[in-house]
């Protein structure tokens, strides 16, 4: 009844092509940016910030990010733990080597640093496919991790091996370092998701986003309709492992303050991040947000459920959650294969033409 | 020309205990990815579970054997009680045979509740389900049977052949350190290996499997059912988790880190080709013994532990010149 275009015109082709076509959606899209930017930094505090709202921006970072390269470019990667090390690390040794520099250029030229180790390891996938390049990927994903470990110039030679981030401001507000204040991690990191999924949606559903797709469905098709592979996969290893980067980055500068390579960006990492596209949508940037609210909120959830209401050890619950996500990877699969952005999809078809469905 | 400090004799021979060393390592590898090499053929399916299949073998076999209560730490911490153990030990065999009984059950669980759903998806998603199925199946394993390092002893071997030292000696002048668990191994593998290409070749059972591996529709068409070659291959999967599990379970105990070799076994595999049991095997060999003289030769210079990345880099090296492994079927691509 709301819910509907009739009486929306559109006048140019500028309203034609845009992001939401429908009134309700570009309110609801303000709405939110409202609430995000305006209300929330006035209203959190350091527990919602450090478990539910830090993270799932920064997920979301890394999870578009992945969500380029296999969602919309059709490369499994399974490197993403190892990518993030290179962001995390990359800001780590720009921080120290050059303090006088703003975060926000350390931050974006990790992602730089990023990009460029990506596709090295990108390199590959003209000649490896499916299966094959997932497993690839698995090479990025250990060596990284190795390579942080083993040469100490990347952690400027700390005798325990980890790295942490020194206090770093923004407009003379610290945003790193033990001293932060919630809502300036927060603000930080929703600066970056806010530019960068507008980046992402623009790209994907543009010149370069359409030869990602053309790749994914087929690459021998799109060889044939004119799509050159090389700068194309490239293109996307790079785009992605840029996204990933400043993710990682973010992840060790304002998030965890301090990591140790192994635990921080091990192989979990990187399936945790494939879980969120899988279970928000593949190829789909509202997915990567959802997936990444999902993964995040879930831990948060069962912890509360399960250590707080049947007092089970922390260790137990846990291991529960392990099996909780692997079951609802096996049915998200199962009876939505295109994750929560299709059941969104849905709903929003529903919602046009109720209350007359017919 | 002394190396380190050595002399060439002894550098020779290190290099070399280093290398049977690592075919044994590599046999360890072989009998996981041999798993995989399986359910591959018949079901186009890349079961990534594999290797958290290997550990819940194990820790079910232990749970089994020492008379565990299942899920008595959940219990225990949902209603305060104090439950462990029935207070039983099963013989071995006894207990292998019951493990058996459990992977079969596993194997029909997993083809009505997941494979059966998902029949003609793409090979990703189906992909993706099994690393979904390896997350559900840690998880439960470790809810079941507890996730502290377990003992695994089902009487077989273990220690340095003394047999093999002092005849290595008595031509080398040298002592090969050789685990008996190692040459056990091996021998089981072989087993395996040989037993698996019979049943497949002179076996009803096995013509259906390869049928089905060739041609679903056309296995389908002659009325073989497709259900049970899934069910009976992921059992015969779950049998060579079992024996894998069981030969690392007594090398280095049952604990999380038996799943992490499912992960070695992927480089293993894309080295072998993933449709050739061969392949698993010289896959295997190779990668045990490239890593372990790697390991011996370049690590000290690099700081060591290169066995965490070496596999992977020599695959995806590998990769980049032959596609489809060593010993895999071409592939062909047709639009």
């Amino acid at each position: 009844m709301f819910y509907r275009e009739a009486g929306d015109f559109k006048t140019s082709y500028v309203e034609d092509s845009q992001t939401f076509p429908i009134r309700l959606d570009r309110r609801g899209y303000y709405a939110i940016i409202f609430i995000a930017f305006a209300v929330i930094p006035f209203l959190i505090n350091d527990y919602w910030a450090n478990a539910v709202f830090v993270p799932f921006l920064i997920y979301s970072i890394a999870a578009i990010g992945l969500n380029i390269l296999t969602g919309y470019a059709g490369q499994v990667s399974l490197g993403t733990g190892g990518f993030m090390a290179v962001g995390a690390f990359a800001c780590y040794k720009l921080m120290t080597a050059f303090p006088e520099i703003n975060i926000i250029f350390h931050i974006l030229i990790s992602g730089g640093i990023t990009a460029a180790v990506g596709m090295a390891f990108g390199l590959p996938s003209l000649r490896i496919k499916g299966f094959y390049l997932a497993v690839a990927t698995l090479a990025a994903q250990f060596f990284l991790v190795w390579l942080f470990n083993k040469v100490p110039w990347f952690y400027n030679y700390s005798a325990s091996g980890q790295i942490s981030a020194p206090e770093r401001t923004v407009f003379g507000i610290a945003v790193t370092g033990p001293h932060t204040a919630a809502w300036a991690k927060y603000m930080i990191s929703l600066v970056f998701v806010f530019v960068l999924a507008w980046v992402a949606r623009n790209l994907t559903r543009g010149t370069v986003g359409r030869k990602w797709m053309a790749i994914r469905d087929m690459d021998i098709a799109a060889e044939i309709i004119g799509v050159n592979p090389l700068p194309a996969k490239l293109s996307a290893f790079a785009v992605s492992s840029f996204f990933v980067g400043i993710a990682g980055a973010l992840f060790f500068a304002v998030y965890l303050g301090a990591a140790e390579v192994g635990e921080a960006f091990g192989p979990q990492k990187s399936f945790l991040v494939l879980f969120m596209i899988i279970i928000g949508g593949l190829g789909s940037i509202f997915g990567s947000f959802a997936g990444a609210a999902f993964m995040v909120l879930l831990p948060v959830l069962l912890k509360n459920v399960l250590v707080g209401g049947l007092g089970w050890p922390t260790d137990l619950a846990a291991q529960f959650e392990i099996m909780l996500v692997g079951a609802l990877i096996i049915i998200f699969l199962i009876a939505e294969p295109h994750g929560i952005a299709q059941l969104w999809r849905i709903t929003k078809e529903k919602l046009r033409l109720w209350p007359f469905p017919h | 020309m002394p190396i380190w400090g050595l002399s060439m004799s002894d550098t020779f021979f290190f290099a070399l205990e280093a290398a049977l060393n690592g075919l044994m390592a590599g046999v360890m590898y072989s009998l996981v990815a041999l798993g995989f090499v399986l359910i591959y053929k018949a079901s186009g399916i890349f079961n990534y579970a594999q290797g958290v299949m290997a550990l819940f073998a194990a820790l079910t076999l232990v749970g089994i054997q020492n008379g565990q209560i299942p899920f008595a730490h959940v219990i225990n911490a949902t209603f305060g009680t104090h439950l462990s153990t029935f207070g039983w030990t099963l013989p071995s065999f006894l207990a292998i045979l019951l493990t058996l009984g459990v992977m079969v059950l596993f194997a029909i669980l997993v083809e009505r509740l997941v494979l059966r759903h998902l029949v003609n998806q793409e090979p990703i998603i189906l992909f993706m389900a099994t690393i979904g199925l390896a997350f559900f199946l840690e998880g439960f394993g470790d809810l079941m049977w507890g996730s502290e390092i377990k003992k695994l002893d089902v009487g077989l071997p273990q220690g340095i052949s003394e047999t093999i030292e002092s005849l290595t000696e008595k031509w080398f002048g040298y002592g090969f350190f050789i685990d008996r668990l190692d040459i056990i191994a091996a021998l089981v593998a072989a087993a395996l290996v040989i037993s698996l290409s019979l049943f497949s070749k002179y076996t009803k059972q096995g013509r259906a499997l390869r049928a089905v591996a060739d041609d679903h529709q056309a296995a389908l068409s002659v009325g073989i059912s497709l259900r049970f070659i899934w069910v009976l291959v992921w059992s015969i999967a779950g049998f060579v988790a079992l024996v894998a599990g069981i030969m690392w379970g007594t090398k280095s105990g049952v604990q999380f880190s038996l799943s992490l070799i499912a992960l070695k076994a992927l480089p293993v595999l894309m080295l072998g080709g993933f449709t050739s049991i061969p392949g698993a095997i010289v896959g295997g060999l190779i990668i045990g013994v490239g890593e372990k003289l790697f390991e011996f030769f370049v690590g000290p210079l690099v700081g060591g532990a290169t066995e965490n990345w070496f596999a992977y880099v020599l695959a995806l090296v590998f990769l980049v010149f032959r596609p489809q492994g060593l010993f895999g079927e071409k592939i062909i691509e047709r639009v």
